[in-house]
């Protein structure tokens, strides 16, 4: 345990000044922000507009975005930028001839990159509250205080999260094995349109294929905007979290977690 | 023995690349490892540091055997092996500081490294910037960071300009001499570890032609006569019809083996009174270098 910790802060140490560890940072920022601009510019069109509308409308042009292109494209980037970090330097050989177990040098590196996609989603999380917040504050005639999406988005992008874990080991292990970034990113290029197309023409089969789930994840939301009012005259939104994609979505990680690690004792260090 | 292999095999396919190595590291020596590039060293150090799984054979180093001590083991040893691994974006003290942080070893401990090899004016400068012997000192600081009783250095002055060579080898010898540490070093150079080392061995194809301090090398190493003549040739010739061994002959001289200074008087003298003139004659020690030519490739 010892030594996984000490091979994580080691993670962090490395990553501290690259984009691998800013870009979860900044993406969530950026795109926020985009969305705040964009949101702030059309306000009197969108002044109308019933509280829940207001978020639904703000949290899914974010989503509609991630969910479908640029979460996978992340992940694939974190999955290379951690990998390509010991390629990059030949410092393979000395991970792995440190007094610390290949078990916990390896699972450590995992777990980083999971650590970087679980920033990002849950800075998402809170600039998306924090910037829909601070509109309805300097445009009161936006009517964000309304309603609370706090626990729905939270749940949203736990699910989004969990439906990225798939994705996230498969690059991960293509990304430790391939010491070039047009394999893996190539490969995951190609198996993100596959899966939006799966996931947006409704396959049924769509669940089983990891690089569909993001999508999947988002629809549930977009499912949600079509919800019966309430009594209140609000949607009533649900987000069920364990559906069987998410289940895939972490049989997956698990399988190829402990694929990629006996790869790792067997393969020759280089 | 700091190092004890037995029968250790490694194939990459069909091809072998270590062929029943025997390896026997005393401690507080300066074991050099020498062959030919391809030889099979650096599979060899990979096996010594399990970044390679040992196929057949054994490996125990510190009287331990690696495959159920490997964190016990690889604690007590620092290693450099081929180019060193830099993180080219980060400080050579951050590079410093990272280890330090993965090996539990306090940060003081870095100042100290950064002095020794000498990198305290370029502590802060990105290591992707350093000149590749800055970069091997780096390599080396980084592998005594932890003090380790065993340093594994493979082609340590790779790169290195004859200052920095000879800052190396005292710097190695001081840790042996005086820090009571091992060091095992490769290398394809036999002029470098001759100078350093008390223990060699010398591997090619795989295979391990000798083993032993320095001094067994030294005697393998047999003493010649150089006999500088007017007519080489004749001279062997007359030489060989009077039942005396050649060892070996060009266009201006012949070796003769060596056996004492009565022997060398009475050529001489055989020589010049047949009519050959002898314009010198001296005992010759074959350099190391040849001998390790020989070696290498009698095999």
């Amino acid at each position: 345990m010892k030594g996984f910790i000490l091979s994580f802060r080691s993670e962090f140490y490395k990553t501290r000044k690259t984009m691998a560890f800013w870009s979860p940072i900044i993406l969530p920022l950026l795109l926020s922000l985009l969305i705040f601009v964009g949101f702030y510019s059309r306000s009197d069109k969108l002044a109308p507009q019933p509280g829940v509308i207001l978020w639904l409308e703000f949290a899914g042009a974010i989503l509609a975005v991630m969910g479908s292109l640029i979460l996978p494209m992340l992940i694939v980037f974190i999955a290379y930028s951690v990998n390509n970090i010991e390629h990059k330097a030949d410092t393979w050989k000395t991970l792995f001839s440190l007094p610390i177990s290949k078990l916990s040098v390896y699972g450590a590196k995992y777990l980083y990159a999971f650590f970087l996609v679980f920033i990002c989603l849950a800075l998402f999380v809170i600039f998306t509250l924090g910037f829909g917040n601070l509109l309805g504050a300097i445009k009161p005639s936006l009517r964000f205080s309304e309603y609370h999406i706090e626990g729905i988005l939270s749940k949203v992008y736990l699910k989004l999260f969990l439906s990225s874990l798939g994705i996230l080991s498969i690059q991960f292990l293509l990304s430790l094995l391939f010491r070039d970034f047009l394999k893996p990113m190539g490969i995951g290029f190609i198996c993100t349109i596959t899966g939006d197309i799966m996931a947006g023409n409704n396959w049924k089969y769509a669940w089983l294929f990891p690089y569909s789930h993001p999508l999947l994840a988002i629809q549930s939301l977009e499912n949600g905007k079509n919800a019966k009012p309430g009594p209140d005259g609000i949607p009533h939104i649900t987000v069920d979290l364990f559906t069987k994609d998410i289940f895939v979505s972490l049989a997956i990680a698990l399988l190829v977690f402990a694929a990629g690690y006996f790869i790792v004792l067997r393969k020759s260090v280089k | 023995m700091v190092i004890y292999t037995e029968g250790l095999t490694f194939k990459f396919g069909h091809q072998t690349v270590v062929n029943s190595l025997s390896l026997r590291v005393p401690e507080g020596s300066i074991y050099g490892f020498l062959g030919p590039n391809g030889a099979g060293k650096t599979t060899t150090i990979k096996l010594l540091m399990d970044l390679l799984k040992t196929q057949v054979g054994t490996i125990r180093i510190f009287e331990k055997d690696l495959q159920t001590n490997r964190t016990d083991i690889l604690s007590q040893i620092g290693s450099l092996i081929e180019q060193p691994a830099i993180y080219a974006h980060l400080t050579g003290k951050e590079n410093l500081l990272n280890r330090a942080l993965l090996l539990e070893v306090p940060s003081q401990r870095v100042d100290e490294m950064l002095d020794l090899v000498h990198l305290k004016d370029a502590a802060h400068k990105k290591a992707g910037q350093y000149s590749l012997g800055m970069k091997q000192r780096l390599g080396i600081g980084l592998a005594l960071l932890s003090d380790p009783k065993l340093l594994i250095l493979d082609e340590p002055t790779n790169g290195l300009d004859p200052n920095g060579i000879i800052e190396v080898r005292e710097l190695l010898i001081k840790l042996v001499t005086k820090h009571q540490k091992t060091v095992f070093v490769s290398s394809h150079l036999l002029a470098e570890i001759e100078r350093m080392a008390t223990h060699v061995g010398i591997i090619n194809h795989g295979e391990l032609l000798f083993q032993g301090s320095i001094d067994e090398l030294q005697a393998l190493n047999q003493p010649l006569v150089q006999i500088e003549a007017e007519n080489t040739v004749d001279a062997a010739n007359f030489l060989k019809r009077n039942n005396l061994e050649v060892a070996d002959i060009n266009e201006h001289q012949l070796f003769v083996p060596y056996t004492d200074k009565k022997q060398m008087g009475e050529l001489n003298a055989l020589l010049n009174q047949n009519g050959f003139t002898v314009y010198s004659i001296s005992k010759q020690q074959k350099d190391l270098e040849k001998l390790f030519l020989a070696i290498t490739q009698n095999a």
